[in-house]
């Protein structure tokens, strides 16, 4: 396991180093490039704002009316039989359906719990490893035309329970 | 789905607040959070444009087209049905490799165009083969590493906030070899329904 964090703790500045290297070797200008690029991410910054600020938010009232604590209470025996940490739910439920409502979520938890504890640790995983299944099939399905989507929503839907289910495997063998 | 979600949230802790006496609490928490959220989006700021910053370089630097080249014997042999050459395999691979590196931005307008191809193809409204394989692949989180989600914890002293890039990259792989799989199976039941 202390392999895993190895690798985590390396491979950034690892990528970085290959990146600057083969620009450097094929005379591209890094610098402005990096610029460029950079401008991207302050507007992607913005975008994100009125996201984070509606689910936040509601979130919010939501925990802060003690809703969600009555709710993980009436749920929690089952959960905790089967190992499923109750806090997550909300997360593993949205994250499918819309990317932006499950990083209000994931930040949520983060600032809840504590980036470094166990739901944290488990918020990041599940919301860094899955897609928002609904969203792209929407998108990529409407975008061209097609009615009929087939298996195509059964496939994405079970593969993101495989996720669900992995996370919480992984994040507790790794963690501990 | 998501607007009932959002709207079904604050209702419901409205709702509840009235009659768990805590409304006082709801009061203050919508202020408060709406506040933290914006704080949030800016501190995103930081590792946004660095990290996309960097990936124009090894987009420019030729090294995106290098891992999609070398990724084309293994994603060819999911999708039987697109010809050697065809011009939906070019746009499949950079979808792929975009998404590998966190590239949401760049990879939406490759993959369009790689389901425009399909769909040529098939010349159907209904999902190809292929188009529900390609699918799979985007739906199951093709992302190495989680840049906004790093960049969350670095905002909350995480003490290393990158500690959870190798559990995200396990959960990606499987889930992802979950996903090809699945398509597989449900390909074949279809096929044999209707013999």
């Amino acid at each position: 396991m202390a392999f895993i964090t190895a690798v985590s703790t390396w491979l950034i500045p690892c990528f970085l180093l290959i990146v600057l290297s083969v620009a450097t070797w094929k005379k591209i200008p890094a610098y402005e490039l990096f610029v460029e690029g950079g401008k991207e991410g302050v507007k992607m910054a913005f975008s994100l704002l009125p996201f984070l600020v509606g689910m936040i938010v509601s979130i919010s009232i939501l925990r802060s009316s003690g809703a969600i604590d009555a709710m993980i209470n009436l749920i929690a025996p089952v959960l905790m039989a089967i190992g499923v940490p109750p806090e997550i739910i909300p997360l593993a439920f949205v994250r499918p359906i819309s990317g932006t409502a499950a990083l209000g979520i994931t930040t949520e938890l983060i600032s809840t719990h504590g980036p470094d504890s166990f739901i944290g640790r488990l918020a990041s995983t599940m919301q860094g490893s899955m897609d928002t299944t609904l969203y792209i099939l929407t998108v990529y399905f409407g975008a061209v035309g097609i009615n009929k989507m087939k298996y195509a929503l059964k496939v994405g839907l079970l593969a993101d329970l495989v996720g669900i289910i992995t996370s919480i495997l992984i994040v507790r063998m790794v963690f501990g | 789905m998501v607007n009932l979600i959002w709207a079904f949230m604050a209702i419901v802790g409205i709702v509840y607040a009235m009659f768990n006496g805590t409304m006082d609490e709801v009061n203050k928490a919508l202020f408060k959070s709406a506040n933290d959220a914006v704080t949030l989006s800016i501190g995103l700021i930081s590792i946004l444009v660095f990290w996309l910053g960097i990936m124009k370089i090894a987009e420019t630097a030729g090294i995106l087209k290098a891992l999609s080249k070398a990724l084309m014997p293994i994603v060819s042999r999911l999708f039987p049905e697109i010809p050697k050459g065809h011009p939906a395999m070019g746009y499949i691979l950079s979808n792929i490799t975009a998404n590998i590196f966190g590239l949401g931005n760049a990879a939406t307008p490759m993959g369009l165009k790689a389901m425009e191809q399909m769909k040529q193809l098939s010349g159907t409204d209904t999902a190809s083969r292929s188009m529900i394989t390609f699918l799979a692949l985007n739906t199951s989180g093709l992302t190495l590493i989680p840049t906004t989600v790093i960049a969350i914890r670095m905002q909350y002293h995480s003490v290393s906030p990158t500690e959870i890039v190798g559990t995200t990259i396990i959960t990606t792989v499987i889930s992802l070899i979950s996903a090809i799989l699945l398509d597989r199976l449900f390909y074949y039941q279809s096929v044999r329904r209707k013999k």
